[in-house]
């Protein structure tokens, strides 16, 4: 029994639950771009499984057995068979999968390598904007208003443009307004100050998607396409997305994340309707786990994992990887599996073909410390 | 910190709004050691050991009767195979000892619920709240835990029947009373040692059995824990003689292993020496030898440390720590020391000097709340009455510390790195707001504040509360301010 339901059967009633949250930034384009971000480094070899690499079994184990089971992708990977949507999609050549990716990020802190993710800078703290906010320099910029959703906006849309803020009713935010105001109350307080800092940070890694059997993440979703989709609504949006450590008992939380999100993105496409085909939609998080199964049936924090592009440009039905095998020699500091594609280029790569962007234009503004990295070119159909 | 935020917070569970600070804090607290009850109205409706003890015993022998029960036709049915197939129906006899199970471990739940509530509302509701503090000291220094079916119920009976009545008195009557209770005669596997040499012990012996003998674990925690404390000068044989010495200490029904036929007469969970296990002769101690005495040479030797100079120390140390830091003053310890010697072991007299050490009386905040204190301390600030027991056992666990069950001999730990955790804010922050969506509009916290810590509201606290955008967010963060998460 958790706390949350011990409290229920205490008498003191449901918490309010946490939903992922959202925010927004508006620009004079048709195109949509959402970023979801996955929090805690999810694990990429659990969700795109090597099932056709000879190590892949042996590493695993049980973590292997729902892979074995999934979508065949192609001759090396299958899709975990929770991602139905995300199948469907790949079935209909509108999502691509890279593997064995990483962001220049190499040690495995969350907070840090979240940074790195969100202000597309070479390490943590180097950059003061997040690459969503620069994002808005490059894309026409007639009216481009940003919108956040929620008590924060997320570092990847922190910056220079203005970012508004929306908070929906369905989403409880009184105790998020609690929580601020209890991070104020500790400020000048030596100890109370830095155990809230922690706790706070734990609880951005652990909010999740699973909750009430992914009906939270799917609203969630459905919001953003309801956003998204007017002729004037937002144009970029990001989501986070929590619960992705699973240090522990990783098979069945990995599961029930990885339907969330799967719910999540069912229900961004059937809310945009006919405007998913001018839409497209990233998954990222931090950094990877460890190949091999750690004593607690989870796995530990990591370097390469995956990442998803999906909309109706994708020039999906593909598996990106140059695949560096799971060989115990083959592998990154001998336990994560080693990153082969940068991250910043297959991000720069696709929002310069959604947004008709040079490339290199894409790249020197959402990226500018990865001065020399080129961008991955041919991942959406232009 | 005022004198009268520290007497209510400090020293006693937290100030109830519906009470006047204390005009003079000191004359306060030295009031209570007199005023104390030991036996007030919920305590004496909470069940008995031995109520629990009868529980238990009557399931013992439903065990007993089920296990001799013949097996369901035993002549006709074919051995069963080495392992049963999951469609297999349950075999029935299991079945009965397994409901047999369910009902008693749900008699002891319940008896320990009513016991948390008890313990509850006396904190809540009391005019002596230093008297209570102390008793949760000495509950948590001579602490059982409930983390098996004989010790559920029991558990909390060990607070109301050995510590309660003791806590205005000596030392050596509490500690008497407390390795004599049969939930710690249980807890620490005292009621199933066995002399080697006593006629249970050489009989078994000359059989083989080698699973009958001496058990030290009730021995090495009275001295470790209970009296002289880790590493104070003895020795593994002082143990070993002491287990001896303690041989045939054991309960009546209920404590099973080789004294059971000799305790089948007593009434369930009362104190039982049973000569056949004790290991004959004298012992020495400490260097002092103990004629033999039977049941009485273990009582002398718990004489003897309840008075002994690093018992003084032990507790002068935890007693300071308890109530003027983590790192307990040392000039605080040895005045506290001093009058546990002087005194031997007149816990009165060491309460007196407590009260009157300067070091208590520092303003800065001394501890960090441990959840337990943290919920009582709400609970009185709200002047909560009607607590449901379900409901505090509920909170406790929440927030990570169940009454009566720390897993350990030791009991919960009294530094904040045990409490003063990310997780554990998060958590006191959430149940706050549960309380004040509960008391609604009903209270001012602005008001409330200054009768909780007197003239101790610090202005970043006044700030917030003034700033709150309801009463009920204000009261919220009330509960979770630096002024109540320490004390």
């Amino acid at each position: 029994m958790d706390r949350r339901s011990f409290l229920a059967a205490g008498g003191l009633g449901l918490l309010g639950s946490f939903a992922p949250r959202m925010a927004f930034a508006r620009a004079a384009t048709p195109k949509r771009f959402v970023f979801i971000i996955q929090r805690g480094a999810a694990d990429g070899l659990g969700t795109i499984g090597a099932t056709g690499d000879p190590a892949f079994v042996g590493a695993r184990g049980d973590l292997a057995a729902d892979l074995t089971a999934g979508t065949k992708l192609d001759a090396m990977f299958a899709l975990h068979p929770a991602m139905a949507n995300a199948a469907a999609l790949y079935g209909k050549g509108q999502a691509l999968f890279a593997h064995a990716i990483a962001s220049p990020y190499r040690d495995r802190s969350h907070f840090d390598g979240q940074n790195v993710l969100e202000t597309g800078g070479t390490g943590a703290y180097q950059l003061k904007d997040g690459w969503m906010n620069r994002l808005l320099g490059v894309v026409p910029t007639d009216d481009a208003k940003a919108i956040a959703i929620a008590a924060t906006v997320p570092m990847a849309l922190r910056g220079r443009r203005e970012v508004a803020s929306y908070a929906p009713s369905s989403l409880p935010d009184a105790s998020d307004d609690l929580l601020a105001r209890v991070t104020q109350l500790y400020q000048g307080d030596a100890q109370l100050h830095g155990l809230w800092n922690e706790a706070m940070q734990t609880r951005q890694l652990t909010g999740d998607l699973t909750r009430d059997n992914g009906r939270n993440a799917a609203a969630t979703g459905a919001l953003a396409a309801r956003l998204l989709a007017p002729a004037n609504g937002a144009r970029i949006a990001t989501i986070e997305t929590g619960g992705w450590d699973t240090h522990a008992g990783q098979r069945g939380r990995l599961a029930t994340q990885l339907k969330g999100l799967d719910a999540m993105l069912g229900a961004l496409q059937t809310g945009l309707g006919p405007v998913w085909d001018d839409t497209l939609v990233l998954v990222a998080t931090e950094f990877g786990r460890t190949v091999a199964i750690n004593g607690t049936g989870g796995t530990d924090h990591g370097t390469g994992t995956a990442a998803m592009l999906f909309g109706g440009a994708v020039r999906g039905g593909r598996v990106l990887a140059d695949w560096p095998g799971l060989a115990s020699a083959s592998l990154y500091e001998a336990r994560d599996l080693k990153p082969t594609t940068p991250l910043d280029a297959f991000i720069g790569g696709a929002v310069a073909d959604h947004f008709a962007v040079e490339p290199p234009r894409a790249m020197a503004a959402l990226f500018p410390a990865s001065a020399k990295t080129a961008a991955i070119e041919g991942l959406l159909r232009v | 910190m005022s004198e009268a935020a520290i007497a209510l917070n400090r020293f006693g569970l937290g100030a109830r709004a519906d009470e006047s600070p204390p005009a003079d804090p000191r004359n306060w607290l030295t009031a209570q050691l007199a005023a104390y009850q030991a036996n007030p109205a919920p305590i004496a409706a909470a069940p008995t050991s031995a109520k629990v003890a009868a529980d238990l015993a009557a399931y013992q022998a439903a065990q007993r009767q089920i296990r001799q029960m013949p097996a369901p036709t035993p002549a006709l049915a074919p051995p069963p195979p080495p392992i049963v197939p999951p469609a297999a129906p349950p075999v029935p006899q299991r079945d009965a000892r397994q409901q047999a199970r369910d009902t008693a471990q749900r008699a002891a739940q319940q008896d320990y619920i009513n016991l948390v509530g008890a313990r509850t509302a006396v904190a809540i509701a009391t005019p002596t709240p230093f008297a209570e503090r102390l008793v949760w000291f000495w509950s948590n220094h001579f602490a059982v835990s409930a983390d098996k079916l004989e010790l559920t119920g029991l558990s909390g009976t060990l607070e109301m029947e050995a510590i309660r009545p003791h806590v205005m008195g000596r030392f050596a009557d509490m500690l008497f009373a407390v390795e004599r209770h049969p939930a710690m005669l249980l807890y620490l596997d005292q009621a199933v040692s066995v002399g080697p040499d006593s006629p249970v012990g050489a009989k078994a012996a000359a059989r083989g059995q080698r699973r009958i003998g001496l058990n030290e674990n009730l021995a090495r925690e009275i001295m470790e824990l209970h009296t002289l404390g880790v590493r104070t000068g003895y020795t593994q044989a002082d143990v070993t003689e002491f287990a001896r010495a303690m041989t045939g200490w054991t309960v009546g029904v209920i404590g099973g292993g080789p004294a059971a036929r000799f305790v089948a007469d007593r009434p369930p969970g009362s104190f039982a020496f049973v000569p056949d296990i004790h290991q004959p002769g004298a012992r020495t101690i400490l260097g002092k030898t103990y004629p033999p005495g039977e049941e009485d040479q273990a009582r002398a030797a718990l004489a003897d440390f309840a008075v002994h100079p690093a018992t003084a120390r032990h507790v002068a140390t935890k007693l300071a720590r308890h109530f003027a830091g983590d790192a307990p003053p040392p000039a605080m310890v040895a005045r506290l020391e001093t009058a546990f010697r002087r005194s031997n072991g007149d816990l009165p007299t060491v309460y007196r000097a407590l009260i009157a050490s300067p070091e208590a009386w520092r303003p800065a905040p001394a501890k960090f709340k441990t959840p337990s204190e943290w919920t009582v301390s709400t609970y009185r600030a709200l002047s909560l009455a009607d607590v449901k027991p379900q409901a505090v056992q509920g909170l406790l666990n929440q927030l990570g510390q169940p009454l009566w069950k720390p897993g350990q001999p030791i009991g919960y730990d009294d530094t904040a790195p045990s409490w003063a955790g990310p997780d554990a804010v998060m958590r006191r922050v959430e149940a706050a707001e549960r309380f004040a969506a509960r008391s609604g509009a009903t209270i001012d916290a602005r008001a409330l504040a200054p009768r909780l810590f007197p003239d101790a509201v610090s202005p970043a606290t006044t700030q917030a509360l003034a700033r709150a955008e309801s009463p009920g967010q204000a009261l919220a963060l009330l509960l979770v301010s630096p002024e109540m998460m320490r004390r």
